[in-house]
């Protein structure tokens, strides 16, 4: 099979490059310094595309690779391969599902309780040597009382910083200035810590990540609803017809559906205002799933408690607004992101591509 | 006087039992100091006074009947001694390893702790830091934050929680919800207590070393006691092994600090995360450059809903004990130490 040419659409896993590598011959696109030439001048032998979440086979790329026969999807969500010209041309679809089902439940639940219980947040104060710096200046009674009064009239300035040691010195109670109107404010770092059991987790599309997260939730006593394009009888969780409802009843909302024209977008401000200023919101899914324009006012007007946040619209563009928020957690792309599961994923791509070219049944097809 | 005249809030009533306190408990300093307020007790704040605490102790010797703790206060023998009246200590923790056991069996004095109210944030603590270390939460979001995501290459790949080996150390109430909850997540759940559980469905080790042996994490969740103080040493930490990983939510003299932060270093273990430290709130300063490590300043009870629960406890207990009517959440003083955990 070393013949066989396979486009690799960027990079995404050194193990699965070299196994390409040995068993085709690969093309590594990211490194072409002229696309459109590049395909010109080898359209005849690229028969197979690898690509994953953040590029894969769109129209043009389909037209422009005549002899292409399969593409395998180095992840589960198909939102970048154009599946209806791919079924009208014959051209094969894989993805890598269930390998990754429990890893990206996992990372749902771990920033529910990283939002929730300031992880990180906590994280950063212990490393920034304040804890420890806390301890060792004298408490001013009065200026406690008069910072404590004032802070309870929160000023409009926007997103405060919490980087304003030498009040966090006074005293144990974490307040810090603001840095615009030097009113002062309670720190919600570390001290505003919300707790995990119980709350009740609202599901967007009840899939097998859907499923997985609902599963983990509930060791953890959460109720559970959720929200799918038909209501599932065999499943025991509350069902609500909108997503509107179902954020309105739950405390923390996870997005857990493909990414299709009728999803883009599905957490829009509507969504965000019933979702509330106790609400978080968790996304596991695809960025375009969330108008993240809308996110950001909401998340720095503090009109939504918190998210945790593993896609973006624009990867790896991040918005900055959020970067200074202690309620929020950002994570770059990482819900598959294990030794163990890549090593799946790519041997499912391999596995495959394999079983394609040797005329036997794929593993998991899509089309 | 600046103490009495700080204190205008609260006139002095006479005829009201006199709870000590020695030092603020951080629910004074995140709620204000009339968090536990009761209208059948009062406080007798021994920090607010300018005296030294032997000379304020002396002078309220024979009003205080009970005193108000936290797990960074120590009560003393020596305390105990100077307080001929007092028969209550409730701390608002759930661990009272920082009270001395004897002293108080010795004298008939009941101690009452936070009861089981912090189990669950704790058990969904623990499970946060495992999560975090694993998967690297706290460091990616460090990386985004930073601005240093700048391309498509992929982070750094962190590692499975699904069917990982989890020992727990000391099965307590807080062990037990721990358990309930890693089984979720398709862990395999095994122990190490001061005696084998009969109707616990997870395997049982007699020791520590064995136990670390044969996982890839440990949660520690015991109590501290004479017999767990450095518990996890160099011969556990290399049982556990290169691949492994460790969470401390219950209390940093459990674990031999210097040992821990060694292995770390050495990458001997894979990560650590810590809620608690030997000497709070000194932390090993190598561990603050270290990415494979998870840390937070031993607040992994201070949810706004628990501290709610231990309001409602603590006052509880004091208006009980002044009553003559039975604790809420008093702590066994016998000869076996109490796993708390």
């Amino acid at each position: 099979m070393e013949s066989i040419g396979v486009l690799m659409a960027c990079p995404m896993n050194s193990y699965l490059e070299q196994q390409l590598e040995n068993r085709f011959k690969l093309f590594r696109f990211w490194t072409v310094p002229d696309k459109s030439s590049f395909l010109a001048s080898h359209k005849d032998s690229i028969q197979a595309v690898v690509g994953n979440a953040f590029a894969g086979a769109d129209a043009k790329l389909i037209e422009a690779l005549p002899k292409l026969e399969i593409v395998a999807s180095f992840s589960v969500g198909l939102d970048k391969i154009d599946l209806a010209k791919c079924k009208e041309k014959g051209i094969r679809v894989t993805n890598t599902p269930d390998v990754l089902t429990e890893d990206v439940a996992d990372l749902a639940i771990g920033l529910m309780l990283a939002v929730l219980r300031k992880l990180c947040e906590s994280d950063r104060f212990v490393r920034s040597g304040k804890w420890k710096r806390g301890e060792y200046v004298l408490t001013t009674k009065k200026l406690v009382q008069k910072a404590r009064a004032l802070s309870y009239k929160s000023c409009n300035c926007g997103p405060h910083s919490n980087d304003n040691v030498p009040f966090l010195l006074f005293m144990r109670v974490p307040f810090s200035l603001c840095s615009l109107c030097f009113r002062p404010f309670l720190t919600s770092t570390i001290f505003q810590l919300f707790q995990f059991t119980g709350k009740r987790v609202g599901i967007i599309g009840l899939g097998r990540i859907g499923m997985a997260i609902a599963t983990r939730a509930e060791a953890f006593s959460c109720p559970i609803s959720y929200y799918s394009r038909t209501e599932k009888p065999e499943i025991k969780y509350k069902y609500y017809p909108s997503v509107v409802e179902l954020a309105a009843n739950c405390d923390i909302l996870v997005v857990a559906c493909a990414l299709t024209t009728e999803t883009h977008h599905i957490i829009n401000r509507e969504v965000i205002d019933a979702l509330g200023p106790k609400g978080v919101l968790i996304n596991i899914g695809r960025g375009p799933h969330v108008d993240e324009p809308e996110l950001v006012s909401a998340l720095v007007e503090h009109r939504l408690g918190g998210a945790g946040l593993d896609v973006f619209e624009h990867e790896p563009e991040v918005p900055e607004e959020l970067f200074g928020l202690d309620n929020v957690v950002l994570l770059p792309h990482v819900g598959s992101g294990t030794v163990e599961t890549r090593q799946a994923m790519a041997d499912l791509v391999i596995g495959n591509l394999e079983a394609h070219f040797l005329k036997k049944p794929l593993l998991t097809p899509v089309v | 006087m600046a103490v009495a005249a700080e204190n205008q809030s609260q006139p002095p009533q006479n005829d009201l039992p006199y709870v000590l306190i020695l030092k603020p408990p951080a629910a004074f300093n995140i709620f204000g100091d009339r968090f536990f307020h009761s209208p059948k007790f009062q406080f007798l704040k021994a920090f607010e006074s300018p005296f030294p605490l032997s000379q304020f102790l002396l002078t309220h010797a024979q009003s205080v009947q009970a005193i108000l703790t936290s797990a960074s206060g120590s009560v003393t023998a020596d305390t105990i001694r100077l307080l001929p009246h007092l028969g209550l200590v409730v701390t608002t923790s759930q661990g009272i390893d920082h009270i001395d056991r004897s002293e108080c069996r010795r004298r008939g004095i009941a101690v009452a702790g936070a009861g089981t109210i912090f189990s669950t944030d704790c058990a969904d603590f623990a499970v946060g830091l495992l999560l975090d270390v694993l998967r690297k939460v706290s460091a990616a979001n460090r990386y985004v934050k930073q601005g240093l995501w700048s391309s498509q290459e992929n982070y750094p790949l962190g590692n499975k929680l699904g069917g990982k080996q989890v020992g727990i150390v000391g099965l307590g109430s807080i062990g037990t919800e721990v358990a309930k909850r890693l089984e979720a997540f398709r862990c395999s759940i095994s122990y190490n207590s001061r005696s084998k559980k009969p109707s616990v469905p997870y395997t049982f080790y007699p020791n520590v070393v064995e136990l670390a042996v044969n996982c890839d994490a440990l949660i520690i969740c015991c109590a501290l006691t004479d017999e767990t103080h450095h518990l996890i040493g160099k011969e556990v930490l290399s049982a556990l092994g290169k691949d492994g990983v460790i969470i401390n939510i219950a209390r940093g003299p459990i674990i031999d600090e210097k040992e821990l932060v060694q292995c770390l270093i050495k990458r001997e273990i894979r990560g650590a995360g810590l809620d608690v430290f030997e000497h709070e709130p000194d932390v090993p300063v190598e561990l603050l450059a270290l990415d494979n490590v998870v840390m937070s300043p031993h607040n992994a009870v201070c949810t706004t809903e628990s501290l709610e629960e231990l309001r409602k406890t603590v006052v509880g207990n004091f208006e009980a004990f002044f009553s003559n009517e039975p604790l809420l959440t008093p702590v066994p003083l016998d000869d076996l130490p109490h796993l708390s955990g």
